[in-house]
C-alpha cells in the first residue's frame, strides 16, 4: 500500500517522451486551436457588444479586428475553427470505437489537416462573394 | 505512510475532483455545436467588418439571432472545460491550479453571458 516513489511517478501526458506521430500531431493542434481560439471568442463578444452599445463605437471595434492585424487573428481563428470542427468530429467518431486502425489513423489525420485548408479558403471565398 | 486504502485514497480525489460528468459534457457541447459552428460561419461571420446597419438588420432574423446565442453559451462551456481539462492536465502546484481553474470557469461564464444579452439586446432592438 505504501508507495513510497509517488511523488517521482511521471504526469501523464509525457508528451516529451514520444516519437511525434500524426495522430499525436492532430490531438496538440485539437488542443491549441481550441486553446487558441480563446482569444477570438473573446473578440467576437467584444464586438457583438460593441455593435449592442453604438454605431461609433461598433466602428472602433470593427476597426480593429479588420485590421491587417485584427484580419491576421481572425482567419488564422477560422481555420483553427475548421480544424477544432473537423478534428472534433473524428474524436467523436472514434468515441464509438471506429477509425483505429493504423491505416484509418494515418488516412483521417492528413485528411483532416487537409481538409481544414480547403474549407478555410472555400468559406472565405463563398463567403465574401455575398 | 497512510492507512487509508487505495480505493479510499482515490475516490473522489482525482485532479478535477469529478468522474464522467466532465467528460460526458464535453461531448454534449461538441455534438450541438456542429451545427451551430456552420450556422455561425455562415450567418455572422461575413457580418465581420460590415456595417453597424447591417449588423443590426442581421440579428432581426429569429433564426440568426437564436442560433448565434445558442453558439455563443454553448461554446463557453464547451470552452471551459476544455480549458480545465488542459490546466489539470499541467498546472501542476495546488494554488495556481485553483486559481486558474476558478478564474477561467468565470471569465467563460462571463463571456457567454455577456455575447448573449449583445445579440438579445440588438434582437429586441438596440
Amino acid at each position: 500500500m505504501a508507495d513510497v516513489n509517488r511523488d517521482k511517478r511521471p504526469l501523464s501526458p509525457h508528451i516529451s517522451i514520444y516519437r511525434p506521430q500524426i495522430n499525436s500531431i492532430t490531438s496538440i493542434i485539437n488542443r491549441i486551436t481550441g486553446i487558441g481560439m480563446s482569444l477570438a471568442a473573446m473578440l467576437i463578444v467584444w464586438w457583438l457588444l460593441a455593435a449592442a452599445t453604438s454605431a461609433s463605437y461598433f466602428d472602433f471595434v470593427n476597426g480593429l479586428l479588420t485590421s491587417w492585424f485584427g484580419l491576421l487573428v481572425m482567419f488564422g481563428s477560422l481555420w483553427a475553427l475548421w480544424f477544432h470542427f473537423l478534428g472534433g468530429i473524428r474524436h467523436l467518431i472514434m468515441d464509438f470505437g471506429i477509425g483505429y486502425e493504423l491505416k484509418s489513423v494515418d488516412f483521417w489525420g492528413w485528411a483532416i489537416i487537409a481538409l481544414s485548408f480547403v474549407l478555410t479558403a472555400a468559406s472565405i471565398i463563398c463567403l465574401s462573394a455575398f | 505512510m497512510t492507512y487509508k486504502t487505495d480505493m479510499g485514497r482515490v475516490k473522489g480525489l482525482g485532479t478535477a475532483k469529478e468522474g464522467t460528468h466532465e467528460w460526458w459534457i464535453g461531448r454534449l457541447t461538441s455534438v450541438a455545436l456542429i451545427p451551430l459552428t456552420l450556422c455561425f460561419i455562415w450567418r455572422v461571420a461575413p457580418l465581420i467588418g460590415g456595417t453597424h446597419a447591417e449588423v443590426l438588420a442581421a440579428f432581426q432574423s429569429p433564426f440568426t439571432a437564436i442560433t448565434t446565442i445558442l453558439f455563443i453559451m454553448i461554446a463557453f462551456v464547451h470552452l471551459a472545460g476544455g480549458l480545465q481539462e488542459v490546466i489539470v492536465d499541467y498546472v501542476h502546484g495546488k494554488v495556481t491550479l485553483v486559481v486558474l481553474l476558478v478564474s477561467t470557469k468565470l471569465i467563460c461564464w462571463g463571456m457567454g453571458f455577456a455575447g448573449a444579452f449583445a445579440v438579445a439586446k440588438i434582437a429586441f432592438g438596440a
